[in-house]
């Protein structure tokens, strides 16, 4: 059993479609792996017994996958990482879920997070911190630490997150894994608990590029629940392209020098050489409004936040603070004991830059920045297919390291949230290791490149030949 | 630097309730990181540049009117703290303004 655990999700479902590989055995194998979770990277595990009926067919082949846990899935606790959530079993299941166990994965797990999506590490949840596969004193990145750990450590075979300022591709990178965030829109948000609306876009965590192909291709679509949803304009198709002949390559001054650890960025040349190898035309570009787009998301996302979580009230679901007589207390104890410190800040923060008197400056302004960040990627779609940046400005820290300063931890996200405000799609594929620990590449393009951005990082991940798999290396 | 007053205004607005250490730390922490954010200000005057709400180039998403059947009341109810008579139990609001 454990030589199919080692497979890819894409290989498993191969070797079912074939009858070479029972779904059920498989199932089974991973259930037992996730129960067995070592670095506290699920937060709700399917019970033992009967796998679920799964169509051999269908063309996820009966490969489960592992949901991060703010996605409602009906009867299935969903929490998004929260306390003010305790006890919350969803009546539906989110759109992109539905899509993926139609299209025969069933639900293995609920994977840990930051509360509400609110962290580049996992170490604000309720459920406690998810460790890094890699070296478990280390974070997992965040927010979607627990689908990439539970990936990395190889007890899921592949698993869902979000992505509001670099949620996906962070931690994908921290874990060595390949995360992509698609196009804004590309996958319905119906049923995922919103942090950020403009912002918050769902995406696959995967051993590699073909199996986040097939994966994104069984979530995006169109749902007439989410008004923002547009699916994408072709049909996802599974990478095959072996070279990178004829495609222009642009590196941003701007995101590639200053903050970013030496031992990334020696990572990052190697991925370049590998890719001017393959026949890219590797350039340098300018992306003149980047440095200032954390500011503009560290206003935006915390304004959208303040709005999405004034409905947690004690009113209709989960936690409400006990033995309160007055309507207005009930409200602001339960916001009080039910929410972390990070979300609370966050809360304070948006509505801060919301406030009467603030807003022009703050808000308004952030909104302006985004625009002129949208027209810094025009300008460079002119001349280029894609930019080339390191995921994230170094490997994985120790558990503890930020988490006293806000601001060290938001500097996390300096490569990712100005693909994430124009609404573009980003991969991070792993690129190599510094200090063993692994390094991220991101790739992203123009809205809707999706299958020229997963074919290309198809053709450097065969380059590059990382092993996603750290327990091989023990 | 954020003061005491502020960070009490914007927590009432927010409906949160701060200890006091609480509310010394977030006057610290805010104020750390919105200077960082206020280096939006260097980029001088934006007077005309259109703000970005939504990325997506939707411009509305209309539908046909048509009742459909929604969530049953006992399903929507089944989460709450405190469900009663059909609806949502919560302490009194206090007596009506005089």
């Amino acid at each position: 059993m454990s030589d199919a655990l080692s497979l890819t999700a894409a290989e498993a479902a191969a070797r079912i479609r074939a009858g070479e590989l029972d779904a059920g055995e498989l199932w089974h194998g991973y259930r037992e792996r996730a129960a067995a979770d070592e670095y506290n990277a699920f937060t709700w595990v399917a019970e033992a017994g009967e796998p679920p009926a799964v169509d051999s067919q269908a063309p996820l082949a009966g490969v489960p996958v592992a949901v991060k846990d703010l996605f409602c899935t009906a009867g299935v606790p969903s929490q998004a990482g929260s306390k003010i959530l305790e006890g919350y079993r969803p009546p539906y299941t989110a759109t992109s879920v539905a899509h993926l166990t139609g299209a025969g994965a069933p639900l293995l797990a609920k994977t840990n997070q930051d509360e509400f999506a609110m962290g580049s590490s996992t170490e604000n949840s309720a459920y406690g911190p998810t460790l890094n596969p890699w070296d478990r004193t280390r974070v997992p990145g965040g927010s979607s630490g627990g689908s990439a750990a539970a990936v990395a450590a190889g007890s899921a075979p592949w698993a869902i997150g979000t992505d509001t300022g670099g949620s996906i591709r962070q931690p994908a990178a921290l874990c060595g894994i390949v995360g992509m965030k698609p196009t804004y829109g590309a996958i319905s948000r119906y049923g995922m608990i919103a942090f950020a609306s403009s912002l918050d876009q769902a995406g696959p965590f995967t051993r590699d590029v073909t199996d986040a192909a097939l994966l994104l291709g069984a979530m995006a679509g169109r749902d007439p629940c989410d008004s923002t949803s547009v699916g994408l304009p072709a049909p996802v198709e599974l990478p095959s392209r072996t070279d990178l002949s004829g495609i222009r390559l642009g590196v941003p001054e701007e995101l590639t020098g200053e903050g970013i650890e030496p031992g990334v960025l020696v990572s990052f040349e190697e991925t370049l050489d590998r890719a001017r190898e393959l026949g890219a035309a590797v350039e340098p570009c300018r992306l003149p409004h980047a440095p200032h787009a954390l500011s503009a998301y560290y206003l935006i996302a915390p304004a959208e936040a303040s709005s999405n979580l004034a409905r947690y009230d004690g009113v209709r679901y989960g936690f409400r603070a006990g033995g309160v007589r007055d309507l207005l207390r009930m409200y602001t104890e339960t916001r009080d004991q039910g929410f972390g410190a990070e979300v609370k800040r966050r809360i304070m923060l948006g509505t801060y830059a919301l406030s009467s008197g603030y807003y022009d400056a703050y808000y308004g302004r952030a909104q302006q920045v985004r625009t002129l960040i949208g027209r810094d990627f025009h300008a460079v779609w002119e001349r280029f297919d894609f930019v080339a940046t390191p995921t994230a400005p170094t490997v994985a820290f120790e558990l503890g390291a930020k988490t006293a300063d806000p601001l060290a931890m938001y500097l996390n996200d300096f490569c990712t949230v100005p693909m994430s405000l124009a609404g573009i799609p980003g991969i991070s594929i792993p690129s190599g290791l510094s200090d063993g620990l692994p390094v991220g590449f991101q790739l992203a393009g123009p809205a809707f490149s999706e299958n020229a951005l997963l074919d290309a990082s198809h053709a450097l991940e065969r380059a590059i030949g990382f092993d996603a798999a750290p327990w091989r290396r023990a | 630097m954020l003061s005491r007053d502020q960070v009490l205004h914007v927590a009432r607005l927010a409906r949160l309730e701060l200890s006091e250490a609480e509310v010394q730390r977030m006057s610290e922490e805010l104020s750390k990181v919105l200077d960082h954010i206020e280096k939006i200000g260097e980029l001088g005057d934006l007077a005309g540049v259109e703000p970005t709400s939504h990325v997506t180039a939707v411009e509305n998403a209309l539908r046909a009117d048509e009742p459909r059947p929604s969530l049953p009341a006992e399903v929507a109810l089944r989460g709450a703290p405190e469900p009663d008579m059909g609806g949502f139990r919560v302490p009194s609001p206090g007596p009506p303004p005089a």
